[in-house]
């Protein structure tokens, strides 16, 4: 071999690599069938044999499809539709009862899911993207970089949200759902940014992040392509939970009327059960009026919980692994929440 | 036109700026002419050296007297609660965790979720719906007995009590939830490693196991839960305080919002400011006690 030419050698080579392709490559079919099989039906069968996970995907999935095609069919709740302070249970028209200009109760809430939903998904996604790229820079490149993007999250840590929102809204009141989130995902990100942190601290010491910096990429090249994909699934169970913040919040300053009154909203009907039906201290007239949202936001920040954890035991390999082994370990989850 | 605190409040057009300028300054103690960075530093000298955080529109008093009053109370319950609701969450954790897979862990996992769920302003109302107007068991609204006389009397501490049990109840809720799930997984991971094992070879007391341990070794990744959770609080305040007419800071914040009473929401704002930050100040602290790990150790930075 030593006295042959560099011809020769590649001759070799090439011969190698016939043999690792002698074995059949996938057609396109069989591909398709292994993505199917890996993205739609083992996560499909993890949620199957997990009630939780199946009652928050399934709770998500039926506030979507009210928030988009139940309210089509329902009319806008008018003001004197029918009579007012009717309780709830008394007719089909106003199953849920209605409100002191009697709107039914059941169509405001219907009427209210889509700007719920836009509120909690934006809220999330904006949460999210300052947190993620927050978090990994400062995870990633450590030293000085770390400091500085750790001291702006403390700093906003330190920053009362709930008081620093409301003199904001109270300022530029939003009026567009869109916005809401937005302004509601200035609290929600340093806790986001800083857990991630931890998570990018322990992969950037990962072998392969090393090959990549000593083969010269550049950090954000690193960060996309091999940090990322790391942190996706923490990623997207913490948006659950960002959104349900997002919610949680927002529904509490619409029912303490520092958000605009105008629309339909669940925080907007309960301050106007709380204040103008005295709900609170005579619950036998407006009661329902005050706890029917309650309960609908309730369902949905349930449902968020949990999606996140059944987005956890979708994501996490090490679960998805056991859980072809042997479903009846799944009780551990809780170890990576 | 007479001039004084009290016309600012009823406000209005058609005002002469002169005068306006004047009562800014009065109640700020900023000139309204200079440029934005001098006002700010005028401002936070004033508020620095000489406590003086301008004067309330509508209360006509000192922004400073007015929070400072107001303070012990919101840190009375808010603290309170979230104790409460941390020392719960742990000890909840730690027994579902020791009976992993019965029948209270699976029970309380379902309560938990459930518990998880609710808003605390939800569970405020829910609270003065039914502990204080349906069954009377608790005022609702206030600090104390309106005729007890503020001091160390018997009579006006129940009345604090009385008063502050709705609102740290609600502030449990805040601190609630998630974390003895948390715990719970924590505890568990804890059980299974060696230095366990080899405690209990050395025949160590299953108290000192459980409690130095286990339960230490569980509850510090909480502990960053609970700093958030400090400064969260607080801010939660506003809304639950304004639930159950609490006069505390998140009262006040509140009502100067309502009333743009906009001296005492800059000063409330920076009480609230300064109380989550000494708080996290202390909290960060005290960590090294508890994890003598927690020293900064400096990264190669990338």
């Amino acid at each position: 071999m030593a006295t042959s030419d560099p011809n020769d050698n590649q001759a070799d080579d090439i011969d190698v690599f016939n043999i690792v392709a002698d074995s059949d490559p996938l057609t396109r079919k069989e591909r398709l069938f292994r993505w199917i099989d890996l993205n739609i039906f083992t996560p499909y069968r993890i949620i199957r044999s997990d009630w939780r996970a199946s009652f928050g995907i399934a709770m998500i999935i039926f506030l979507v499809f009210v928030g988009t095609v139940v309210i089509r069919f329902i009319p806008y709740p008018r003001v004197g539709d029918y009579p007012r302070y009717a309780p709830p249970f008394q007719s089909l028209a106003y199953p849920l009862g209605t409100d002191n200009g009697g709107r039914g109760i059941l169509a405001q809430l219907v009427h209210a899911t889509p700007d719920m939903l836009i509120i909690a998904f934006s809220g999330a996604v904006v949460a999210m993207s300052i947190g993620v790229v927050i978090g990994t820079v400062a995870g990633y490149k450590g030293g000085y970089w770390d400091e500085v993007l750790m001291g702006i999250s403390d700093v906003v840590i330190c920053i009362p949200g709930l008081p620093l929102i409301i003199v904001i809204v109270a300022i530029y009141p939003p009026t567009s759902p869109w916005l809401v989130g937005f302004i509601l995902a200035i609290d929600n990100w340093p806790g986001l940014a800083r857990a991630l942190r931890s998570q990018v601290l322990t992969i950037r010491e990962e072998s392969y992040i090393e090959a990549g910096r000593a083969m010269g990429r550049n950090s954000g090249e690193i960060l996309w392509d091999d940090v990322m994909p790391q942190l996706m699934p923490y990623i997207t169970i913490r948006s659950a939970g960002a959104a349900r913040g997002v919610i949680f919040q927002s529904v509490g300053l619409y029912f303490i009327g520092v958000l605009p009154q105008g629309g339909l909203n669940w925080g907007v009907m309960m301050n106007d059960a709380y204040n103008i039906g005295s709900a609170v201290s005579n619950p036998g007239l407006s009661g329902h009026w005050l706890y029917a949202p309650m309960f609908v936001l309730l369902l949905m920040s349930m449902g968020l919980i949990l999606l996140s954890q059944g987005l956890d035991r979708i994501f996490n390999p090490r679960l998805r692994a056991r859980h072809e082994k042997k479903a009846s370990e799944k009780d551990e989850i809780e170890a990576d929440l | 036109m007479t001039g004084g605190g009290g016309d600012f409040a009823s406000g209005g057009g058609g005002r002469d700026p002169e005068e306006v300028n004047r009562l800014i300054e009065l109640h700020t103690g900023i000139t309204p002419d200079v440029p934005l960075h001098i006002a700010y530093y005028q401002y936070m000298r004033d508020l620095l050296l000489y406590q003086d955080f301008g004067i309330s529109i509508y209360y006509g008093e000192p922004v400073f007297d007015i929070l400072f009053r107001a303070m012990p109370w919101s840190i009375f319950v808010s603290v309170y609660g979230l104790l409460l609701g941390f020392a719960v969450t742990i000890i909840l954790g730690a027994v579902m965790a020791f009976k992993e897979g019965g029948r209270f862990d699976k029970v309380m996992t379902v309560v938990i979720i459930v518990l998880d769920s609710i808003p605390y302003y939800v569970a405020a109302i829910v609270m003065l719906a039914t502990l204080a107007f349906g069954l009377g068991w608790f005022p609702h609204g206030g600090r104390a007995y309106s005729d007890s006389v503020p001091g160390f009397n018997a009579y006006f501490m129940q009345g604090v009590l009385h008063h502050g049990t709705l609102p740290i109840l609600s502030g449990m809720v805040v601190g609630f939830g998630s974390g003895a799930l948390a715990m719970r997984a924590n505890s568990i991971r804890v059980m299974g490693s060696d230095y366990l094992r080899v405690a209990e070879l050395r025949g160590l007391k299953d108290s000192r196991i459980s409690i130095r341990y286990i339960g230490r070794n569980a509850v510090l990744p909480l502990y960053t839960g609970f700093m958030i959770g400090l400064s969260s609080i607080f801010s939660s305040g506003v809304i639950m305080e304004r639930i159950f007419t609490y006069p505390g800071i998140g009262w006040y914040t509140f009502d100067a919002l309502m009333r743009q009473d906009y001296p005492l929401l800059m000063g409330a704002f920076i009480f609230f400011t300064v109380i989550t930050v000494a708080c996290i100040l202390i909290a960060d602290l005290t960590y090294g006690f508890i994890d003598p790990r927690a020293s900064v150790e400096n990264k190669e930075s990338y």
